[in-house]
């Protein structure tokens, strides 16, 4: 075991704030059409950490798997199990996405399972948040924010780019044929929420709790 | 608008994704404590400036945050390859036909 730090950066009895906190979505939930194209989900304050090291080197992969069971995937590329995922952010980086209140004992984990590599997890909960886009037309919706290809031929579900969207840069991740996921940083989140509301109003937007 | 092939994301990406970040292939002085003023100086702020081939270094900025570098023509913009930092440049002198093999182009290393 490192020397690291590790501690609960949550505790259980704290208030946590999601950063669309202030927009109050919860009181949209149900105000919009019935019909909408987009519905859009705030997947608020899970627990996000960052994974380096040598993807390479087989007993990283394997200390991976060991402590979370998904496979590092390679360039460009996203695992799904359940509720946690385990995404490719560069060629020695990847984000890891466990359900809230289970990043502390994820972080332990994997530094137990890494421990005497040459590695680094850090806690970016605090720092970015996921929004969930479902529905028919959230890919033209997409075809407007971003001049990334999202034709399923170049998007395959289980995809995961990072590229620019609106004025600023996110990732875009595919879970399923019309499902996808934008991963916003803190204070880039309510700059995102007011464009997509204007970007999905031809198409009616739907807010789901 | 221009396309550039990201070596470590695989696939070419919009220009807007990425910076250019100067000259590439600049080594570091091993012993900076033995270099002259003259040669410290020529590392730290002298570069080439040419007209026609350059090797420079690129970041993908809103991609994979990562450095790598291309072999890009000053007066044309046609970028011929992009590399990996560590790799050698399989371009260094100006192709005399438009059918150099280029990964910029839409070729996939």
């Amino acid at each position: 075991m490192s020397t690291v730090n590790v501690y609960k950066q949550r505790p259980d009895a704290a208030h946590a704030e999601s950063p669309l906190f202030h927009a109050g979505l919860h009181e949209l939930v149900g105000k919009g059409k019935s019909t909408a194209g987009v519905s859009l989900r705030e997947r608020k304050l899970l627990g996000h950490l960052t994974l380096r090291g040598d993807g390479h080197d087989a007993a990283f992969a394997g200390a991976v798997h060991k402590a979370t069971g998904l496979e590092l995937p390679g360039a460009l590329g996203l695992v799904v199990k359940g509720e946690t995922s385990l995404q490719w952010l560069g060629p020695d980086e990847w984000l890891l996405i466990v359900p809230s209140g289970e990043e502390f004992a994820a972080e332990k984990s994997l530094r137990e399972a890494l421990a005497g590599q040459h590695h680094q997890v850090v806690n970016v909960s605090g720092g970015q948040t996921i929004l969930e886009l479902t529905g028919p037309k959230v890919r033209e919706l997409l075809m407007k924010s971003s001049t990334y290809d999202v034709h399923p031929r170049n998007f395959p579900v289980g995809k995961a780019v990072g590229t620019t969207f609106a004025k600023t840069q996110l990732v875009i991740r595919r879970t399923d044929e019309e499902t996808w996921e934008l991963l916003v940083r803190r204070s880039f989140s309510d700059y995102i929420w007011l464009w997509l509301q204007d970007a999905s109003a031809e198409y009616g937007l739907a807010i789901k709790a | 608008m221009l396309n550039i092939f990201c070596p470590h994301c695989g696939e070419l990406r919009s220009e807007e994704e990425f910076h250019s970040a100067g000259q590439a292939h600049i080594p570091r002085p091993l012993d900076p404590n033995a270099c002259t003023d003259a040669e410290w100086g020529e590392y730290l702020f002298f570069r080439d400036n040419p007209r026609g081939i350059h090797h420079e270094l690129w970041i993908h900025a809103a991609g994979c945050r990562q450095y790598f570098n291309a072999t890009r023509d000053t007066i044309s913009y046609e970028i011929f390859e992009t590399y990996k930092i560590g790799e050698k440049p399989s371009v260094t002198a100006k192709p005399n036909s438009a059918k150099q093999p280029s990964r910029a182009a839409g070729e996939k290393a």
